[in-house]
């Protein structure tokens, strides 16, 4: 895989510094067999440094769950050589299994394998609450 | 599949709707004796609440169905820690409906998802308890025949009392109510109660620490409880808790057709000598309960 160009796939650019392993793993990019390149510490015009993930040959990605770890992220979604799309990912309207609930009262505290569902109920004060017990989360992104 | 896990989830018309049939029931109940006939109810208390549990029974059979169920942790397969998922996938087999209630926040809503038939919440840890607050509407309608154009009161515990915070946000769909918050400085409703229902809906509202101030301008009193765990001293406890106990002098200056209400069960905050007082409607609200319940299990079970 050369790393400059993709023909088709996904160039996750902006990604703060040192965060692009735990991107690796929020997507679960592991479990894909297409080439995943990850750049660390590149040079940026906007910080000093920053990660970027070069995703090959798959268009199907969910990405959503970036929007939720870091808006700055910025997308570059690649077809034929070109970039087709350039976007920062929104606040996704659901996380499931990405957050726990960290209420004692709640029923996910007693029932281990029910899976943590929290929703976004404030879009532009970014507040999710658990679907359960409507407690908000404490978020833990970037 | 229709639940009932949270009042937020009925429209006004659905509310209204229950309100109209259980005012029915109570005109002809001959008429829904058997409407149930051969229908079962499981319910699920995880948690005793012999009042709310034996609303529900006594609901069912006054409609002519049977019941099968549970009470408190001790005696069921909870202790020996099967989930609530797997107790309802299993109890959905045997029953046509099924009412829980639950220590925990969300358990209800857990059954809902697993469930083949209709789940009823009947109370998950002081979270949410949709039949309460509709006893209380229903209340209101057969008392003060409308549910527009009241000024209520509401004593107590303002911060706690999450039954308070659903009454308010069900009051507030209906046009022209107005409240008056009656409550220690440390029991004041939430921020977010003021903010998102009060405020939002532009809702006149009166905070107060007194409780005889306003009193002839109420068309309903709420009383709750002022518990003692909730203040952090014994001295603020002592000062504050008769400033909050309805009596017969505090009374004086209301309205003839005051209509007193309390969720129950009380401790002292309604003196017994207000019982015989005809205005004193907590004791007839538990009857009304069994009747919005009889109307919701009609409803949920697609019986006409
Ligand atoms: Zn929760």
């Amino acid at each position: 895989m050369n790393i400059d160009s993709i023909e088709n796939g996904y160039v996750i650019d902006h990604i703060k510094a040192g965060k692009s392993f735990e991107i690796y793993n929020y997507l679960n990019l592991d479990k894909l067999d297409t080439s995943v390149a990850i750049i660390k510490n590149a040079r940026s015009n906007k910080a000093n440094k920053k990660d970027i993930i070069k995703i090959s040959d798959n268009m199907n990605i969910n990405l959503e769950i970036l929007g939720y770890l870091d808006k700055n992220i910025t997308i570059n979604k690649i077809e034929n050589g070109k970039i087709i799309e350039k976007y920062h990912p929104d606040l996704p309207e659901k996380l499931v299994n990405i957050i726990k609930c960290k209420n004692p009262r709640c029923i996910t505290s007693i029932e281990q394998e029910l899976p943590h569902i929290c929703e976004l109920t404030d879009k532009e004060n970014a507040v999710y609450r658990c679907k359960y017990c409507e407690e908000k989360v404490q978020r833990e992104g970037f | 599949m229709k639940h009932l896990i949270d009042i937020k989830d009925l429209s006004t018309d659905e509310i209204n709707h229950l309100i109209v049939v259980a005012q029915d029931i109570i005109k002809n109940k001959e008429r829904y004796s058997k409407k149930c006939e051969g229908k079962k109810i499981a319910t699920l208390f995880y948690e005793p609440s012999t009042r709310t549990r034996l609303s529900f029974e006594a609901a069912m059979y006054e409609l002519g169905g049977n019941v099968l169920g549970f009470s408190s942790s001790s005696s069921s397969s909870v202790s020996k820690g099967e989930s609530v998922s797997d107790t309802v996938k299993v109890i959905s087999g045997y029953a046509d409906i099924i009412v829980i209630r639950h220590p925990k926040e969300g358990a209800p809503l857990v059954a809902s998802m697993k469930s083949d038939v209709p789940v009823i919440n009947a109370g998950d840890g002081g979270h949410n308890h949709p039949t309460q607050t509709l006893t209380e509407l229903l209340t209101i309608q057969c008392e003060k025949h409308r549910l527009t154009d009241l000024t209520i009161g509401i004593c107590g515990d303002l911060k706690f009392g999450r039954t308070v915070h659903s009454l308010i946000a069900a009051m507030a769909r209906y046009k022209n109510i107005k409240f008056v918050l009656i409550s220690p400085k440390e029991l004041e409703i939430p921020d977010y109660i003021r903010k998102d229902i009060l405020e939002k809906n532009n809702i006149e509202y009166y905070e107060t620490n007194n409780l005889e101030k306003f009193m002839p301008n109420l068309d309903i009193l709420y009383m709750t409880r002022v518990q003692r765990e909730r203040f952090f001293n014994e001295e603020d406890y002592i000062r504050l808790k008769d400033s909050y106990i309805l009596d017969k002098t505090k009374l004086e200056n209301a309205k003839d057709d005051l209509c007193i209400m309390h969720p129950l069960p009380r401790v002292n905050e309604i003196s017994v000598e207000v019982d015989d007082d005809e205005r004193a409607c907590y004791f007839k609200q538990a009857k009304y309960g069994k009747y919005i319940r009889m109307a919701l299990i009609l409803d949920l079970l697609g019986i006409k």
